[in-house]
């Protein structure tokens, strides 16, 4: 084989490589984490995140408008501290609710916002005062059995 | 009395073994560090290196086309069975390209780049300094790992990300063809699914990395053990079967090292 030959297939080895590369960034993965839209940050207190990661999706009326951009733990509260990224071209009124929801029953979890009635709208680093923390299991259940147990008895055990 | 002496020989022979490999793993570091100061040939004479690419990489094409598609697909087949137990049988797009852009495309590329490619550099070095060809270079002042070993490091670095890719895009497609095709997972859900879950930089750019990584130690392992090699047939034929053992164990263990550091940091920051 001599050397053109060889360029050639290399050639097209390099190329079908970079395709695949291309394909795996655009086809197979989001592009979202390079996403450099404008944004602004706000901050909301939690009692509870249940399950809620970093980069988890923010939504509103199922709508993706951002993302968590990262959790802490607020030592003076004992809350959970959210950062969440917006999406710039979103705007919210001051007195929105960040809940915190589950996407069908084993789903992941995600913030979910419901606009409030304020004319003021979000700014950069406001924070959202109403919150709604996860459901937890445990506590849903403990909830139902001590809601049973005070229950009066309607049928005397025979 | 006899038996301290044994004690004391096997003492020894124990010291020994393991002086002799720090030694290897130095010697080899050092040849690394030589190789990377001295590879200015095979960057400005770029058509060497083109050749190796050729060897290293082309040549492998089949084996890692074929390899991935059936990885791919029967990766398809295992995880829908488990899936539809859970009802989840959409996510089996994210299933097969998680896998395969994390995990298989790297590891399982590179395990087939160090058996088709590593041996067949280790072989050839080994061979040509068998054959005294490398001194027969330092009589003629050409610096044998300039002119020999730098090309074929370097076209082996190349080639392996770029194998590593078309593994996993291959295997994805062999999940698609699998799933959609043929067992009837909904195309829509597989492909939105899939890309709502993978990740450019958190998965996709990580496991360019991890082939990176492996492209590296595979091929600086087999031009080490080639370079290294006792100047026998046997010598030869030990060395090439050193390379696949010493580069897939390198593979596994630095998979392990990488996949702790880089996916496992979660929840804080990132």
């Amino acid at each position: 084989m001599n050397r053109s030959a060889i360029d050639l297939w290399v050639g097209i080895f390099v190329a079908a490589g970079l395709a695949g590369l291309l394909f795996l960034a655009l086809k197979v993965g989001n592009l979202a984490s390079f996403n450099t839209a404008p944004a602004y940050q706000v901050y909301a207190k939690f009692a509870n995140i249940g399950g809620l990661k970093a980069r988890a999706p923010v939504k509103s009326a199922g709508v993706v408008i951002g993302r968590v951009a990262d959790i802490r733990f607020d030592n003076e509260s004992y809350e959970a501290l959210v950062a969440i990224n917006l999406d710039a071209a979103y705007q919210f009124p001051r007195d929105t609710t960040a809940k915190i929801l589950t996407s069908g029953i084993l789903g992941e979890q995600y913030i979910g916002l419901e606009a409030g009635g304020d004319g003021v709208m979000l700014k950069n680093g406001d924070r959202l005062r109403l919150t709604q923390s996860a459901v937890v299991l445990e506590n849903l259940i403990s909830q139902f059995l001590f809601s049973k147990a005070a229950e009066p008895a309607k049928e005397p055990a025979k | 009395m006899q038996i301290v002496a044994a004690l004391r020989q096997r003492l020894e022979r124990l010291g020994a073994g393991v002086t002799s490999h720090v030694w290897r793993l130095g010697f080899a570091s050092r040849f690394l560090a030589y190789l990377v100061v001295h590879s200015g040939t095979a960057l400005r004479r770029f058509r060497l290196t083109i050749a190796e690419i050729y060897f290293a990489g082309v040549l492998s094409l089949i084996i890692i086309l074929v390899s991935g598609l059936f990885v791919g697909m029967v990766l398809a087949l295992q995880g829908y069975d488990t899936l539809q137990r859970f009802g989840a049988s959409e996510s089996l797009g994210v299933l097969v390209a998680l896998s395969l852009v994390r995990e298989l495309g790297p590891v399982v590329a590179g395990l087939l780049f160090a058996s088709r490619a590593g041996s067949a550099i280790t072989a050839e070095i080994g061979l040509m300094k068998a054959t005294e060809q490398l001194s027969a270079m330092e009589m003629m002042a050409v610096d044998p790992v300039a002119r020999v070993v730098a090309p074929r490091f370097w076209g082996g670095v190349i080639s392996m990300p770029l194998l590593a890719a078309l593994f996993s895009a291959m295997g994805i497609f062999g999940g698609y063809l699998v799933g959609v095709q043929l067992i009837g997972v909904d195309a829509g859900a597989f492909w939105s699914q899939m890309q709502a879950a993978v990740d450019l930089r958190n998965d996709i750019v990580n496991g360019i990395i991890k082939s990176v990584v492996f492209g590296i130690a595979v091929t600086w392992i087999a031009v080490f053990e080639g370079y290294d090699a006792p100047p026998t047939a046997e010598g030869v034929s030990r060395a090439t079967t050193r390379t696949v053992v010493t580069s897939s164990l390198a593979i596994l263990a630095l998979d392990f090292v990488l996949t702790a550091l880089m996916f496992t940091g979660g929840g804080h920051g990132q």
